[in-house]
Order: C-alpha cells, then structure tokens, then sequence
C-alpha cells in the first residue's frame, strides 16, 4: 500500500509526497499541465516502465485505478514520480476496471486501470467486456511475465492478449522497451476514436525494467484507422427525404450521442424538427427526460409510450445505437412499418441486427447537421406528437404506496432524485434496482447515467461511483443506487472509498433476493425460487460503519427523507440500507424475444 | 406517511411525482396489450421489412474475400477468432507473404447469405491490423494445392492418373507415391475421386488461394500507405 492511503490525507490533487515519507526527489515529478517537452526535459526516461507513464502524461490522464503486484511492479515504480496522474488503489482489480470505465463515461476521456499479470488481469477481464459491451473509451495496462518466460507457465502467467483479444477494441504485447510508450500512447488514442472501445497493453517484465533513453510520440491512432466522421452527400440526401416525407417519425437516440458529445445537436434537431424522442439506456440523460418531445427509454422496461411510438413509427432515425435485443425485443416485431434511418460511426452495425433503409456512416453531430441542412422542411408530424404525448397519459409511469405493504423502491429513487441536484450522477448495479433507477430517476444532462448495459455486470455500480467521484465535478453529488446482490459482489471497494475520502451516496435497495430472478421466476418458472432468495443479508448501514463509512437503516417511508438529507449532506462514503418490498415487480416488461408493444403493465399480462 | 405525499424535498421539487392512489399495487395502468393498437408489418431474421406471405430463408453462397492484414503475430488468431465468435461458415483460410514484407494476404473462402457476407467482410475491416478486404470476382483465379499418398502397388497407374489431372509425383518409395496436384477446388476434388481407386494413405490440402484477373487489384496494399 503506498502512502496515499493515510486516511488523514485531505488534499486530492497533491503531491504525497509532500508529507516526507518519501524519498521521491521532489524537483523532478511530472505535472499536469508541463508539455511533453518540458516533462522530457525534467525527468528523461530511462526505462520502458518510465516511457509509459510518460506516454499516459502526454496523453492527458489524470487518473488510474489499479492493484499492485510482481510483474506490474515497474510500471507501478515509474507512476511514483507523476504528479499529474492520482493513482488509486482499488480493492480488487475488477473494482479497477469498472471504476476506470466510469471514469471515462463522466469524464468523456479514457479511464486507465492497472494490474499485474496472471490473477491480476483476469479479474480485470469482467470490466473489459463490460466496457466492449457499452462501447466506453478505456485503457488496461497489465503486467507480464518476462518475454522469455511467456509460454512457460511461469508463476502468474496468463496469455492475457490472447485472453482479452475477444473483449478489446485492440490489444498489444509490447515486450520491446523502446516502443513500449508508443504502443500504450496508441492503445489510449485508439480507445476513443471512432467508435470508442477499450484496448489493452500487456507489458512485459523486461520490456518495463529494459532500459531506453526513447521519449514515446504522441498519442496517434494507428495509420490505417481512419472511420469515415461525414457520410456521403446521396446518402444523406436520400435519408432527409425520407424524413421530410414522414407522417410518424421517431429519433431513437444511442448512446452514440452521448460518447460522440453530440447532445447538444442532437436535441437542437429534435426541437426544431418537432421529431418525438426516445433513447436506449445507455444514452439516458441525452434528451431532458421533462421535456416534452422526450419518451424516456425504450426497450424491456423502457416506458410504454417510448414502446409505443417505436411499435407505430413510421420513419425511425436511430442514433449511435446498436440495435441490442433488450432493445428491438423481437426483431420481427421491432419498428415493423418503420424505414430505418441509421447513423453510425461504426459500418459494421449498418444492418447488423436491424436494416437500414438509409445508412448514413459518420460522427453524430456531424451527420445531424448534413441532415439538418439538406432537410427543405421538416415532416408534418402534429398529429404524431399528440398521440405520443396521448401515450404518455395513457400509460403512466405510477406506483402506488400503500401503508400497508413496505416501502416502495420507486418512492425511494424520487426521493434521492428530489434530494439531489440536476447534474447529480447516477451509478448503478445490474437488476430490478436498475431498472427502478432509469424509470424514475429524471435525467437531464448527459453523462450522468453510468451503469452496466450491454454485459448487466452486477456490482458494477459502487466502483463506478469511486470512478464517477473522481470525474465529476466537486459540486456533483455521485449516488450510487445498488440492489443488495449487487453490492454484495464488490462492496470491498467501500474501504477504497473511505481510505480516499470519497463523497458518494450508496442507496441499497434491499429486497433480500436476486430481485430480477425472483421476478422472472415467479413469471415463467412457475414461482419456483431456486438460489434467487437470500434468507440472510448482512446489516449494510454496520457493515459500512465497520468499513469507516456511515450508515443508515430505513424501513419506513417517514424515514426516508431524513436518512437521505443527512447521507447527501455528509461528506464522505455512506451507506443507506433501504429494506424495501421484496415482491415489487419491475413495469413495464416486454417479455424476452416478444413485441415492444405487447408490453406487460402487470404480471397477467406476460 | 401516506400515499398522497409528494417526495422529500432536498434540492429540487418534482414537477410530477408518479406514486398514485389510483395505480396497481404492483404493476402499472394503461390499456392491456390486447387493447392496443398493432401493426401488421413484420421483419424477417435479417431485420428486413417483409412481406409475411413471401418470407424466405436467404440463399446462401460460396465466396472470396481477400484481406491484406499487417505481417505480425496475433493477427491469424484475431481472424480466426472473430469467424468463430461470429459463426461465419469458412470453408478456407490461407495465410502467407505478399510482395511487401510489411503485409500478409489472407484469403477467406465463407459460405454465407448476402447479408452474412457483409457482415464479415465489415466486422474484418474493423480489426485494427486488417488494412483492406475485398471479395474476389467470380471468375478471379482460384487455385488449391492437394498431396496426395496411396499405396506403392501400382506406380505406373498412379502416374497415369497423375497425369490426367495435370500432377505429378513428388515422393515414391516402395511403399507410397505422393502425387501433388493444382487446380481449381472441383479439379482436386475430382482427383482426388479418381485416386480412391488406390488404397490412399493420407490427403493433405491447402484450401483456396485467388487473386484477380488481369489489371484488377486484389486487395489493394497500396491503401495501407494512404
């Protein structure tokens, strides 16, 4: 453990090696804003280890979230003398890979994670194909054995490139000293071009310990990656008549909009066109969910007027998404009478899951605005709206609150909403409190929904929040709802919390089962409760004081409101232990496979 | 506290908060599905707006993609992995040097609908190392090597059946010839039929290799320079 971990330390952004335990000579660390020149000329790099930290410096990190350990140790030794990239040490290096994604969503950067070789990067591995899921930018770095131990079986040896080549946009074996920096400046500029992705540099003992006097380049993308960021004039020509000529048209914004920072275009075209809007879960937050053109999110338990209008669409303009099946339900019953205008940065998704009537390959904003200027007007869709905001009223997003059942976990996520600010960022595990967490939560700016989409990791959400807090802004509150599932499987990263001083709010939403199995198997396995109940969870609001955080327990609506005043309001880690109804059920649902307008307002109706 | 309570306040004021008496106690209210509005159009497994009436499983078929991929190690296993995740059908792959030492040529023989087709040629354009991919022509060269081992017993009728299908024998001992042939993939399946009249001992093949005819590139290693 390094001496960033005396809890006394205070200042975030300072150097600790201001407090004399270290030997670290303090005329030489790196700083934030020095140029690379400047950084080469102060401390020259010796070694491949120092050459990749040098590369992370020139690539602008900030941040890396990692655990210690043999082969990593070089790497480990060069971050010593940064002060420009805060290191912190996560309790398990899956907690690292998650909290480094998080960081990269908020932050709109790629997030780094650390890890040693062998143990270390296969529990990194949950998080990599988490953030290849959710197209999030991220760079591992992980240690290796040395060159010439690989394929020997040597103590903590894993084919880790090999492993991870499924789960990575791109990853590299760079075992030679002198291009170890360039490979990780690459590996970092690669995971957020295009269409963003994590990558993954495994370094080699020797190639981190080797000595080399070489200054890595900048962070360039390889040569040959260049994705297409304007799409052709016929195409968009062709795409901006069948929206002029649409009577029901519908934008379905991905979350291609928000990695693309392309929210503020996206939603300028939906007002001035009057087009209804609604998104997937990862793009929550790209359109204010109070506004009127806004149907929230689509798909299995997405609203039932963003259902709707995809059901009945006639010209469905689809954003920087991917057609995932928790999305489209069937895909033949998916938007049946819809042509299909698909913007994409990525060829590959043109009519991967879903066909594009009008593929227009290129960067969201970008493509917007070609569509924007070649449309002569834009589509007379009065009627349409009414009914989409007819729908709105037809199927509201209600709950009731009977005294005499237990709290309800939607009352609980308005009630953190209310608490908190407009900016306040969300994070998430996986399960029926996530989905509570998207309906009812009202989001209102981009970037700050962060949870686990397309893998549904559970115990995704209390390391993202650790990630989140060190994006965000000060004054941003960071709430991590979790189910108690969830929290279970990472809860460790509460001591990386507490040692850092981190303010986040953890609102366990706690129903003693695996609430969304338990859901499924009362639909369709005839309420046979196999391994879904937990007849036992710890007490979470002791278990956090035990962890140095604070803690809280609610059982009553008319505790509610006090525990969560004085969890925002404390600063630091705290925990509220929600003992919520254990038999609520997530609505609407669209069962697996079947039509996003057949959606089941109760159970009955699956 | 009672139902008809609005959320805590903190921060904000909710412009409309959704606990109400009239809702289920669990679930939502609205028109059940049976009482909604449903369109009749379908897509089939493609995602295609269909017809229902004239839906048909996609033809499938044979063809060749060549891919100029960077000279360096990993990047086999990235395509072969990637045809795997996907389930594309391959029938072939072969891998070898090209006129520039920096590039290799794969050429990737898949059986697969139109839009399967697409898929992986797109999917193959993403890997990072893969600089170009181009299917091949139908009428492109298309050429395969087999090795073929029979029993020694009839040298001389080996040779003649050798000969038809332009090969040649290119190992004999007292107990084996193996004859090499070249060709197209019907030419070497056909030989390979007519050797069955010898007792063969081992068949080795190389799968198809092409490129373009004429002044037609085949995938172009001059992009990798753009």
């Amino acid at each position: 453990m390094s001496e960033r971990a005396t809890p006394e330390a205070t200042d975030e952004s300072s150097a600790e090696q201001a407090d004399g335990t270290a030997d670290a000579p303090t005329e030489t660390t790196a700083t934030a804003d020095q140029t690379p020149e400047e950084r080469a000329a102060d401390r020259p790099v010796t070694t491949g280890a120092e050459s990749v930290i040098r590369a992370l410096e020139n690539a602008g990190a900030e941040a890396a979230f990692g655990v210690q350990g043999g082969a990593i140790m070089p790497v480990y030794d060069a971050l010593y003398h940064s002060d420009s990239i805060r290191h912190v040490t996560m309790a398990h290096e899956q907690g690292a890979a998650h909290a480094a994604d998080a960081y990269g969503v908020v932050a709109g950067v790629p997030g780094v994670c650390l890890a040693t070789s062998g143990p270390g990067a296969t529990n990194l591995v949950t998080g990599i194909a988490d953030a290849d899921m959710d197209s999030d930018a991220m760079l591992a770095l992980t240690g290796q054995v040395p060159s010439d131990m690989v394929g020997s079986d040597a103590f903590q040896e894993t084919d880790t490139t090999g492993v991870t080549a499924p789960i990575t946009k791109h990853n590299y074996f760079a075992d030679d000293p002198d291009t170890a920096g360039d490979m990780v400046g690459e590996a970092f500029a690669l995971s957020e071009a295009g269409r963003p992705g994590p990558t993954l540099v495994d370094l080699p003992k020797n190639a981190t310990l080797g000595e080399t006097d070489r200054e890595p380049g900048p962070a360039t993308t390889p040569k040959n990656y260049n994705p297409e960021t304007e799409a052709t004039a016929e195409a968009v020509d062709a795409a901006a008549r069948a929206i002029e000529s649409a009577d029901k048209p519908l934008l379905l914004f991905g979350g291609g909009v928000v990695k693309g920072d392309a929210t503020e275009t996206a939603r300028q075209f939906a007002v001035d066109h009057g087009i209804p809007v609604a998104t997937t879960m990862p793009a929550i937050g790209s359109m204010p969910e109070d506004h009127d053109l806004c149907l929230s999110w689509a798909g299995m338990h997405g609203t039932g007027y963003a259902n709707m209008a995809i059901t009945h669409t006639d010209c469905l303009i689809a954003v920087g998404c991917r057609f995932d099946d928790r999305l489209t339900g069937g895909v033949d019953t998916f938007a049946p009478e819809a042509e299909v205008v698909h913007v994409d940065i990525d060829p590959a998704e043109i009519s991967k899951n879903v066909h594009a009537d009008y593929p227009l390959i290129g960067d969201a904003g970008t493509v917007l605005e070609q569509v924007d200027a070649e449309l002569a007007h834009s589509p007379d869709a009065t009627e349409w709206r009414e009914q989409c905001r007819q729908w709105k009223e037809d199927y509201p997003m209600d709950y009731a609150t009977p005294e005499d059942e237990p709290l309800k976990p939607q009352f609980v996520v308005e009630c953190l909403d209310a608490a908190t600010g407009d900016d306040a960022i969300v994070t998430t595990g996986v399960g029926q409190h996530q989905m509570w967490a998207g309906q009812y939560w009202t989001f209102r700016e981009p970037r700050t929904w962060v949870s686990s989409h397309g893998l549904g990791t559970m115990g995704y959400g209390l390391p993202a929040a650790i990630g989140a807090r060190l994006a965000a802004d000060d004054d941003q509150e960071v709430v991590c709802i979790d189910g108690d599932g969830s929290f279970l499987m990472t809860m460790q990263e509460l001591s990386v919390a507490v040692r850092e001083e981190l303010d986040i709010t953890v609102a366990v939403l706690n129903n003693e089962y695996i609430g969304m199995v338990r859901q499924w198997q009362d639909a369709f396995f005839e309420r046979r409760r196999m391994a879904a109940e937990y007849n036992w969870v710890p007490e979470f609001d002791k278990l956090a004081e035990a962890f140095g955080a604070r803690g809280w327990r609610v059982d009553e609506y008319d505790q509610v409101a006090d525990a969560i005043e004085e969890a925002v309001a404390y600063d630091g880690p705290s925990v509220i232990d929600f003992h919520v109804d254990p038999e609520t059920n997530v609505y609407p649902m669209v069962a697996s496979g079947g039509a996003n307008g057949q959606f089941a307002l109760t159970e009955d109706q699956l | 506290m009672s139902s008809d309570e609005t959320p805590a306040s903190g921060g904000e004021s909710l412009d409309a908060p959704r606990q109400s008496d009239d809702a289920p106690r669990n679930g939502l209210s609205g028109p059940a599905p049976e009482e909604r509005p449903h369109p009749t159009g379908r897509r089939n497994s493609q995602g295609i707006r269909i017809d229902p009436e004239v839906e048909a499983e996609p033809k499938t078929r044979r063809t060749v993609l060549s891919t100029l991929v960077d000279h360096e190690p990993g990047v086999l296993a990235a395509v072969s992995g990637l045809f795997r995740r996907r389930q594309f059908n391959i029938e072939s792959l072969t891998v070898g040097p090209t006129e520039d030492d920096d590039y290799a040529r794969m050429t990737i023989v898949i059986e697969e609908s139109d839009p399967g087709i697409e898929q992986a040629k797109k999917q193959l354009e993403k890997l990072v190392p893969v600089i170009a991919v181009t299917e091949l022509d139908p009428d492109a060269i298309r050429r395969e090597l087999a090795l073929i081992k029979v029993d020694a017993e009839h040298p001389d009728k080996v040779q003649a059946v050798a000969e038809m299908y332009d090969g040649k024998a290119v190992d004999a001992c007292s107990e084996t010839v193996t004859v090499e042939i070249t060709g197209s993939r019907q030419k070497v399946e056909t030989a390979v039929e007519a050797f069955e009249r010898f007792e063969i001992r081992e068949i080795v093949r190389t799968g198809t290799t092409a490129l373009e005819r004429g002044a037609r590139e085949t995938a172009d290693s001059t992009l990798a320079d753009d």
